[in-house]
């Protein structure tokens, strides 16, 4: 296939994290009961007129300014088509002046993918289509939600420049990565908050021209992101190999078969009849105010990798990625902050931390520092130990050790009783340190038989595994 | 007593509800009578609903034996225009597609007027979706023109304008978008202002234009348009295009007269008039010089590119507006098998022919390949005609023009030619393009018929417009 | 500029706007759109070209609205003003195609 490279560019579509829907004071919330959300303006009533959400327009700046967009005055239009799911049967858009224009997202390979605009506009209510399997295709009639509808989106749109579906799904996990990291986006793809259409063409490597491009709607995860687009530049390939030509479409994928297929075919081409928007005057944002913005954005993903890079030298990529996460990062920081070699934070997060963030429960980011930190005074598999322990505790950290068993004395202790069973038990010993993990219960059961109440299981399994490894690193 | 309400102006009936002189269920009750009278001739009104005024008129009554403080409206029957929406009454704005619909939510206006203590007596009649002159575009009935049953009362606001001069109501509330307010008044011969866009809120009235549209009084004389006016503009947070700018006192400056005011006389306009109607024009123009006002003629001829932009700006706005109203989620569905079919079906049966008309002429203007060269053309004119009355407004207090060409026209006389009966407005689009307001009050008649002259003034000047309309209206003695 | 509409156009803008027209109703917006352009077509004037296309009359910029919740409306009292519902939802017939 090195005679031809493809040609794709992404539009994501992002549900914006505010408390209220763009043009109305209704709740922006999802799974409510069908239909409560809703008021004269988001469902489009006769008279109703829609007022802007500054909350909406402060974090389409945020991400314009984390994509390094220029921030600029904009008008919203009127984008009109017939749709039963758009109450008013236009929707409210922006158009030839958009809030932020231009900007870059940096993959981590290096690569540089231009942005063209990002925009807000307003969501539709959402459809559910009865009989014939709920597909629109074979459907005998649908219902409507407006619960969606109105809800704020931005819409990003990248250049053409990416060139497989690989790095399709790195672009949009990095972008997701910076939505998520400026409270923009929740970046949940499976329920909808996140929503990727690609525009792929392909064309001889190497050649400059702009072929005929399909666009793919309706991927909601990004492996059938990949798929997907995987999928339809194979297709493209094999059409124009076979001395066929590319329609102008838009296709749909199917999760079930692993192929694009073509939605019905329009009579004739989209007429929008864009307008600028009467009922809404034009946003022209204050100096002040996006420097404000830009002073309060969080650091973001490219700057978190870089910087942890630069404090580990040779760091695992792997773990350094972990790290970053958005529901990690802030452990990291507060680790680093508190003082904890650098190296040691990064292991820990990518080891037990993202093992326990599901559930995080007490163990705050200030406690993990805490915890991280004793790995001094105790041996890594303790600290894990604590770790796990500060989950449901809420006391000091010396009450932690000491409620895990780990008080220096207690752990003392419980190694000179590991170590009589087991000089008792040599041969156990000798196939639980070789990685029989099974032996493993025949030795705490006699640790627990020897010395009952003066020893808590976790402690017993602490010092086991501490001589163990102790033993198997000799 | 009941000779005494009808012949009450609407600040003094409210001080005599207010001080009990006469009760609200009174007052009511004689406009009901009046109305069971002159409803069947005129048809002003879509809804009437005559237990709801006489219960909130009681429930006024006995808030004020118990000690309450009631507005400026107490007791007042105000008429509704039914392209607002109200919660007590089907809102159709004359339209099949909406056959009754009853909103969950009052316009802003309409709760500003009953909080006001104004009674909602009934919707009044319009061309559909306030798209006409005459009222005969309405898809439910014609409103007749009370000075002659023949002739039409004007539009879209003709039934709000009939209602008032037949003293149904007392007051009314009428919407402008190319002079739906003012024309009517002209032709029923009562008092019709359009506010300053953005002066009164636009939440809940039924969009036909909506950087045109604006809502505003009429009323018998100039002081209850006054009145009314204190009552509906304001700030609302709900219109994003309405100003936050402080409500001037309308009614208590209104005699001061217009000595030292520089009024300027519209040349241009004046040519297109009928002769009856130059002439009263210019008696109103030497009735404002012989009260002290100094009156000059000017001729401002880009006022005339007005008409064709309008009829750009207006039904482009209007074919997204009415999109709305497929069948989905309220009114009028028609037959289909498939959703497309449905919502073809409800908009084609539910529609009248004007409103189609100008759905298919914005869409046609909006379209790909003639956006150019028709609406951004038409807003390149909005732009020439506001300059152009900046510049006038930089030497004259107000222009003085006619409202209408002509009085009022017979039914069915212009029905069949829609550009004629889209030219007679080419006196009061103007001021709707450049968002200024305008007033039209009765000054003279000829055989029989009322004529209205029309005072234009720059944005946010309806206390001297009002003020110069007063000295107009006192200086015609009627016949 | 254009004088007059020809049929396709008045076919074509009746399927933007979803309007069906028979015959005679194509006949007749064709004639009278084609007069209501010869009207629109009177606006000339050499200093258009220099003149700002006008989307507002006024001059606000940045009206804006707090990001507060308000209550919206009883989901009955929509529902029993539709003309079609099952359940919780507004009810319409199969949809053909999907919008772009
Ligand atoms: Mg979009
Ligand atoms: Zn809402």
């Amino acid at each position: 296939m090195g005679e031809w490279e493809a040609v794709i560019g992404l539009e994501v579509h992002t549900e914006l994290r505010t408390a209220t829907k763009l043009f109305c004071g209704c709740p922006n919330a999802f799974g409510v009961e069908p239909n409560t959300s809703v008021c004269p303006v988001c469902l489009g009533l006769p008279g109703s007129l829609p007022v802007l959400n500054a909350k909406a327009v402060e974090l389409a700046i945020t991400v314009g300014l984390a994509l390094s967009s220029r921030i600029q005055p904009s008008q919203f239009h009127r984008k009109n088509y017939f749709y039963p799911d758009m109450p008013k049967d236009y929707q409210i858009s922006q158009y030839d002046v958009p809030v932020n224009a231009g900007g870059a997202v940096a993959l981590r390979s290096g690569k540089v993918v231009g942005i063209v605009r990002a925009h807000l506009e307003e969501d539709t209510g959402k459809l559910v289509h009865r009989g014939g399997g709920g597909r629109i295709g074979g459907a005998e009639y649908s219902l409507i939600d407006y619960n969606r509808s109105g809800v704020p989106l931005l819409e990003i749109v990248s250049e053409p420049e990416i060139s497989s579906a690989e790095e399709a799904k790195e672009y949009v996990s990095e972008l997701r990565a910076i939505l998520v990291a400026t409270g923009a986006s929740d970046g949940r793809m499976e329920e909808g908050s996140l929503r990727v259409d690609a525009n792929v063409s392909v064309r001889p490597s190497g050649s400059a021209e702009l072929r005929t491009r399909v666009e793919i709607k309706n991927v909601n995860s990004l492996r059938s992101l990949g798929r997907a687009i995987g999928y339809e530049i194979e297709r493209q390939i094999a059409v124009y190999e076979g001395g066929g030509s590319i329609l102008q479409q838009t296709r749909h994928f199917d999760e079930a078969s692993g192929e694009t297929l073509p939605l019905r075919a329009k009579e004739e081409a989209n007429d929008y009849r864009y307008f600028p928007e009467p009922d809404l005057p034009p946003i022209s944002p204050l100096p002040a105010e996006v420097e404000r913005i830009a002073s309060e954005l969080p650091l973001l993903p490219a700057g978190r990798r870089s910087r942890l890079f630069e404090l580990v030298e040779g760091a695992s990529p792997d773990q350094v990625e972990v790290a970053i996460a958005e529901e990690v990062w802030p452990y990291v920081t507060a680790s680093i902050d508190f003082g904890v070699a650098p190296e040691l934070v990064l292991a820990r997060a990518a080891n037990e931390l993202v093992a326990l963030i599901g559930d995080a429960g007490l163990l705050t980011p200030l406690r993990f520092a805490e915890v991280v930190a004793l790995e001094e005074r105790f041996s890594p598999s303790q600290v894990k130990l604590l770790l796990k322990g500060a989950v449901g505790f809420d006391g000091t950290v010396e009450e932690l050790v000491a409620r895990v068993g780990l008080s220096s004395s207690g752990a003392e202790d419980a190694r000179a009783m590991i170590k009589e069973v087991v000089e008792a038990n040599p041969e156990e010993w000798g196939r639980f340190v070789a990685g029989d993990a099974k032996v493993g219960g025949f030795l705490l059961g006699q640790v627990m038989r020897k010395f009952g109440r003066a020893i808590s299981g976790a402690q017993a399994r602490a010092a086991l595994d501490e001589l163990a490894s102790g033993a198997a690193g000799e | 007593m009941n000779d005494g309400i009808l012949a009450l102006d609407a600040a003094s009936l409210a001080a005599a509800v207010r001080s009990g002189e006469v009760t609200a269920v009174e007052v009511v009750e004689t406009y009901l009578a009046q109305i069971s009278v002159q409803e069947p001739e005129v048809g002003a009104f879509l809804s009437i609903d005559a237990e709801a005024a006489i219960s909130a008129a009681a429930a006024l009554d006995r808030a004020r034996e118990s000690g309450e403080e009631l507005g400026p409206l107490a007791g007042v029957p105000v008429a509704l225009k039914d392209n607002l929406c109200t919660t007590g009454f089907p809102t159709t704005a004359a339209s099949r597609i909406l056959e009754g619909w009853i909103p969950p939510y009052n316009a802003t206006v309409v709760d500003r007027v009953l909080a006001a203590g104004g009674i909602a007596i009934g919707k009044t009649n319009l061309d559909e979706f306030a798209m006409g002159s005459s009222t005969e575009n309405s898809g439910y009935k014609i409103t007749r023109n009370p000075h002659d049953l023949d002739r039409v009362p004007g539009g879209s606001s003709g039934g709000s304008a009939a209602a008032v001069v037949s003293r149904m109501a007392l007051l009314a509330l009428g919407s402008d978008t190319g002079g739906s307010i003012r024309q009517p008044a002209s032709l029923t011969g009562i008092v019709g202002l359009k506010p300053t866009y953005g002066r009164v809120s636009r939440y809940g009235l039924l969009a036909f234009a909506s950087s045109l549209d604006q809502i505003g009084p009429m009323a018998a004389t100039v002081k209850d348009a006054a009145l009314m006016a204190e009552v509906i503009f304001g700030h609302d947070p709900m219109d994003a295009t309405s100003l936050a700018v402080p409500v001037p006192a309308l009614v208590d400056g209104i005699e001061g007269g217009v000595r030292s005011l520089r009024i300027g006389l519209v040349s241009n306009l004046l040519e297109v008039a009928a002769p009856a109607v130059a002439a009263a024009v210019e008696r109103a123009a030497a009735a404002l010089a012989g009260e002290g006002a100094t009156v000059e003629t000017v001729a401002i001829p880009e006022l005339s590119l007005g008409l064709p932009a309008y009829y750009v700006v207006a039904p482009a706005e209007a074919s997204s507006n009415l999109a709305r109203y497929d069948g989905v989620r309220y009114g009028f569905r028609g037959e289909g098998a498939t959703a497309e079919e449905m919502m073809v079906s409800s908009r084609s049966e539910g529609f009248g022919a004007e409103v189609k008309r100008r759905i298919m002429l914005g869409t046609y203007a909006l379209s790909a390949g003639y956006y150019d060269a028709f609406y951004l053309r038409a807003q390149r004119v909005r732009s020439l005609v506001r300059s152009a009355f900046q510049e006038a407004y930089s030497r004259f207090d107000l222009l003085l023009s006619p409202t209408s060409p002509t009085t009022a026209f017979k039914i069915g006389e212009r029905s069949d030619d829609p550009v004629e009966m889209y030219r007679s407005d080419v006196c009061t689009i103007p001021s709707n393009l450049s968002g200024d307001p305008a007033i039209s009050v009765p000054f003279g008649k000829e055989g029989g018929l009322p004529i209205g002259v029309q005072l234009m003034g720059p944005a946010l000047a309806e206390e001297r417009l009002l003020r110069a309309a007063y000295a107009l209206e006192a200086g015609w003695s009627g016949e | 500029m254009t004088s007059g509409i020809s049929k396709a156009d008045v076919v074509h803008v009746a399927r933007l706007a979803r309007l069906r027209l028979s015959s005679g109703e194509i006949a007749m917006y064709q004639e009278q759109l084609s007069r209501i352009l010869d009207l629109v077509g009177e606006m000339d004037d050499d200093r258009l070209a220099v003149m700002p296309a006008m989307a507002h009359t006024q001059d606000l910029v940045n009206v804006l609205r707090e990001d507060v919740p308000r209550p919206g409306l009883e989901r009955e009292r929509l529902l029993g003003s539709a003309p079609d519902t099952e359940g919780e939802f507004f009810r319409i017939p199969k949809i053909l195609g999907e919008p772009e």
